[in-house]
C-alpha cells in the first residue's frame, strides 16, 4: 500500500515536471522571435548571427531538458 | 516500472518506448560488453555511411564535383566555417574532432529515421560518452594551454567586484552542468520525437481517427528530419563554444 502511494507521487511529480517544458517553449520562442524582429530590421546582418541564435536556443532549451530529466528520474529511478 | 506499464498495455497496441530496447542481434537475452546488439549494427552502419560519403564520394577528386562529392564538400565547408567563425583561426586545429562528432550524430539521427531502424543517439549512454569526452577534453586542453589562467573563466572581470564571488559560484555550477545538458539535449530530443511518432502510430489502429493520426505522423516525421539535423548542428556548435572557452578563457 505504501509503495503504491510512493509510485503515485512519482507519477504525479513526473507529470508536474512537464510544466517545465512550457518554460522552455517560452524561452526558445522569445529567442527566435527577437532574432527575427532584429533580422527584419537589418537583413544584411542576420546571416552572421544565426549561429548565435542557435547557441541561445540551446541554452534556453537546456533548462527545459532538466525538467525532462526530473521526469525520467521520477519514472525510472525513484 | 516500464515492464508493468508494458503488461497493462495502457490501451495502446504497443508501447511507444519498445523501440529503444537494446537487443542482441543473434538471439539470447544476455548482453555483455562484447555482445553485438542492434546498437552495434546501427552505429556500424552510420560509420559505413560516413565512409561512403566522405571517403568514397570524394575519391575521384573531380574538378567539377558530382552529386556525392558536392554533398561531402558542402558538409566539410559548413563545419569548417562554423569552427573558424566561433573558435577563430587557432581553433581550426580541432576541426577534425568537431567534424567527426557532427558527421556521426547527423548520420546516426538520419539512419534512425528509417522505419524499423534503431536510433543510437536516443540513448543517454551513447550521447553521454560524447559529451563527457568533450567536457574532459576541453578542461584538460584549457589547463594545458593556459595553466591556472584557465580559472579566470570563472572570475568575471567585467562584473562589479562584490558580485564576482556569486557569479563565480554560478559559473562553476554552469560549467559542471555542461556535460549533462549537452548529452541529454540530444538524447532527449531524439527519444521524445521517436516516441511521439510511435504514440500516433498506435492511434492509427483505431479506425475513426486513423486518417488524422497518419497525417500527424507525416507532419511529425517532417519535423523530426529538421530536428535530427538541428540537434547535430547544436551539438557541434556547443562543442565549438566550449572549445573557445579553453582557447580564450578571458571574458
Amino acid at each position: 500500500m505504501e509503495g503504491d502511494i510512493v509510485q503515485m507521487g512519482a507519477y504525479i511529480g513526473a507529470g508536474l515536471a512537464c510544466i517545465g517544458m512550457g518554460g522552455a517553449a517560452l524561452g526558445v520562442g522569445n529567442v527566435v522571435g527577437n532574432f527575427l524582429s532584429g533580422a527584419f530590421r537589418n537583413p544584411s546582418a542576420a546571416a552572421g548571427q544565426t549561429a548565435t541564435m542557435f547557441i541561445g536556443i540551446a541554452f534556453a532549451e537546456a533548462l527545459g531538458i532538466f525538467s525532462f530529466l526530473v521526469a525520467l528520474l521520477l519514472m525510472f529511478a525513484v | 516500472m516500464a515492464e508493468e506499464a508494458h503488461s497493462e498495455g495502457g490501451g495502446l497496441v504497443f508501447h511507444p518506448m519498445d523501440q529503444f530496447i537494446v537487443k542482441p542481434l543473434f538471439g539470447g537475452d544476455a548482453i555483455h560488453w562484447y555482445t553485438p546488439t542492434n546498437v552495434t549494427l546501427w552505429m556500424g552502419l552510420a560509420v559505413l555511411a560516413i565512409f561512403a560519403l566522405l571517403v568514397l564520394g570524394t575519391s575521384k577528386r573531380a574538378i567539377i564535383p558530382g552529386r556525392t562529392q558536392s554533398v561531402a564538400e558542402m558538409a566539410y565547408g559548413f563545419i569548417h566555417k562554423m569552427v573558424e567563425d566561433i573558435c577563430g583561426k587557432e581553433g581550426l586545429k580541432y576541426f577534425p574532432y568537431v567534424m567527426t562528432l557532427f558527421m556521426f550524430i547527423v548520420f546516426a539521427n538520419f539512419l534512425g529515421l528509417i522505419p524499423g531502424a534503431f536510433t543510437t543517439t536516443s540513448h543517454i549512454a551513447v550521447t553521454a560518452v560524447m559529451a563527457v569526452a568533450v567536457f574532459l577534453g576541453v578542461t584538460i586542453l584549457g589547463f594545458m594551454l593556459n595553466g591556472a589562467g584557465f580559472l579566470s573563466l570563472f572570475w568575471v572581470s567585467a562584473a562589479p567586484l562584490p558580485l564576482r564571488p556569486i557569479l563565480a559560484l554560478i559559473e562553476v555550477i554552469s560549467y559542471f552542468v555542461r556535460p549533462v545538458s549537452h548529452s541529454i539535449r540530444l538524447a532527449g530530443n531524439m527519444m521524445a520525437g521517436h516516441a511521439v511518432i510511435k504514440v500516433f502510430a498506435a492511434f492509427a489502429a483505431i479506425a475513426t481517427i486513423a486518417p488524422l493520426s497518419i497525417m500527424a505522423i507525416t507532419a511529425i516525421y517532417a519535423l523530426e528530419v529538421l530536428v535530427s539535423f538541428i540537434q547535430a548542428y547544436v551539438f557541434a556548435i556547443l562543442t565549438c563554444v566550449y572549445l573557445k572557452d579553453a582557447l580564450h578563457p578571458h571574458h
